[in-house]
């Protein structure tokens, strides 16, 4: 949570980034600070899903800075670029679950790539271990083809937390799961950053995880920020745009 | 009179005629970026054998029965189609010779080229396009593991082994197909058909057309890759990679086939 001499673990200085003609970010700036939980809320197609992409070097921004634990992302640094990414776990929208392998092959994928090299028990007890923390010790040996939707997302948390970073990206970790599963998910965020002392970029536009993850909120409106605060700030806001969100 | 041309439509002409252009030496050199990119993995450390292996035994189980059908049919209506003019000479007796060099020079490695661009090309776009679209290669991406190490040097590598094996398959196939066609009418032995079939082969009939084999398969693995690894956002494009891949890999195949014709012909 942010407090006066809270550490900055990514700073974010002015990033714009378009799409052809289409000018998606306008000159964000923002900071994810030690041990909170940041949501971005906005409307569909305000960046925000890019900003978190620029982040980890997916896409590279037109202008601005980017740093990750003080390590400017750029893809001219293909060292400083693996020592980012290590800093970073991302969770993507369709959780991203490679549909060819098992669900052990998919956790043991990113660890078997590492420069830390594990020995086969290492890598079972932590493949299981990931598992357990996300309540789904019986699918190791199912194919993502036989998950459903919130059980795909719980895979890729375990996936994405088995290496374990820092800071966790969260690309719309509730969009498409049902009110149960999206409670679980969101109870999950606030699981791991507990545990693991992670700290999280959540975007969203589901305004029920947002109440219960949020310890943050930056709010994007046509590739700017157009408030920043914390969840009773936000509620309180009388603002026509806020309250069309927040009621 | 109504004026067809006028200046300004040529000049916006032009200009539209220097932005493919333009859009054309990007591709260029996309592609050639590309290769680079494959070229510098393939001889880096850690090489992924495993999956490597992988995708011989898929390419090979994918295209063998395919092969063995078409081979037969090609061996079969090959020595069917020759025989009337080789029997009016008189020359009946050259016929599996005949057969078999145009079968081992051409007839063997295009076929074969032209059907695995079609199942393997397409299934290559299709795979890594379907990985690009629901994010699967951003996640190999972020988590560290190279994609192109992963999934396009095992698959160009593949293709660029399996190839020539699955021609020279395709060549005894062939050769059987065309006993059977030759005793459709006649009586001939296999041992005899194939003893005839081989005297008339050349050393330098089989080395250049196992060259060629190799490029195809480099060509198939590289296009299907290439197209599939770039394919665009959303699902329309997955099928877009396929179809792509399939269409740039069988003419690459054919125009390869032509350069690697001129060059045997100065042999």
């Amino acid at each position: 949570m942010k407090t006066n001499n809270s550490k900055i673990l990514i700073d974010i200085q002015n990033v714009t980034k378009s799409f052809g003609e289409n000018e998606v970010l306008k000159g964000v700036t923002m900071q994810l600070y030690e041990n909170e939980n940041l949501v971005v809320l906005g409307k569909s197609g305000t960046g925000k899903s890019v900003l978190i992409k620029c982040i980890v070097n997916l896409l590279e921004q037109d202008s601005g800075l980017i740093k990750v634990i003080d390590l400017e992302v750029t893809k001219n640094d293909e060292e400083n670029l693996l020592a980012i990414r290590e800093k970073i776990g991302f969770l993507f929208q369709g959780a991203a679950l490679y549909d060819s392998m098992t669900v052990r092959e998919n956790l043991a994928f990113p660890l078997t790539r590492s420069k830390k090299k594990l020995n086969v028990e290492n890598l079972e007890a932590k493949i299981i271990e990931a598992l357990e923390n996300v309540s789904l010790p019986d699918a190791i040996d199912k194919m993502p083809s036989e998950l459903s939707g919130g059980m795909k997302k719980r895979i890729g948390l375990a996936r994405t937390l088995i290496t374990n970073p820092k800071i966790l990206l969260y690309d719309e970790p509730t969009t498409g799961l049902d009110p149960i599963t999206s409670d679980e998910i969101s109870d999950l965020i606030n699981f791991t950053k507990k545990k693991y002392k992670t700290s999280s970029i959540i975007i969203t536009h589901d305004i029920k995880c947002v109440k219960s993850v949020a310890d943050r909120i930056i709010m994007l409106k046509e590739g700017t920020v157009y408030k920043e605060g914390t969840l009773q700030e936000f509620e309180n806001d009388q603002d026509a745009y806020i309250k069309s969100f927040f009621n | 009179m109504k004026k067809i041309y006028s200046f300004k439509s040529s000049k916006s002409r032009l200009s539209n005629f220097r932005e493919k252009f333009n859009e054309f030496l990007i591709k260029i050199a996309d592609v050639v970026a590309f290769l680079q990119i494959i070229f510098k993995n393939t001889f880096s450390k850690n090489f992924e054998g495993q999956e490597f292996l992988k995708q011989c035994y898929v390419i090979g189980n994918k295209s063998a029965g395919l092969i063995s059908i078409t081979g037969i049919i090609i061996g079969l209506v090959l020595t069917i189609q020759s025989r009337p003019p080789l029997v009016d000479f008189g020359a009946v007796a050259m016929l599996p010779g005949m057969v078999a060099v145009s079968l081992i020079r051409e007839m063997g490695p295009v076929i074969t080229a032209l059907i695995c661009a079609g199942k393997i090309g397409s299934s290559m776009g299709a795979e890594l396009g379907s990985m690009r679209v629901t994010e699967q290669i951003d996640a190999m991406e972020v988590s560290n593991a190279n994609p192109i190490k992963y999934l396009v040097v095992p698959r160009v590598l593949a293709a660029t082994v399996m190839i020539p094996l699955l021609t020279l398959y395709a060549d005894v196939i062939g050769i059987f197909g065309s006993w059977l066609g030759v005793n459709i009418k006649d009586d001939v032995s296999l041992t005899l058909f194939i003893n005839q079939a081989f005297a008339s082969v050349e050393f330098i009939d089989i080395i250049p057309a196992v060259i060629k084999s190799f490029f195809f398969g480099g060509v198939i693995g590289i296009v299907g890759c290439y197209k599939g690894y770039n394919a665009e956002r959303g699902t329309e494009s997955v099928g877009v990679a396929a179809n792509s891949a399939v269409v740039t890999a069988s003419l690459l195949v054919i125009i390869v086939d032509l350069v690697a014709v001129q060059i045997t012909d100065l042999l």
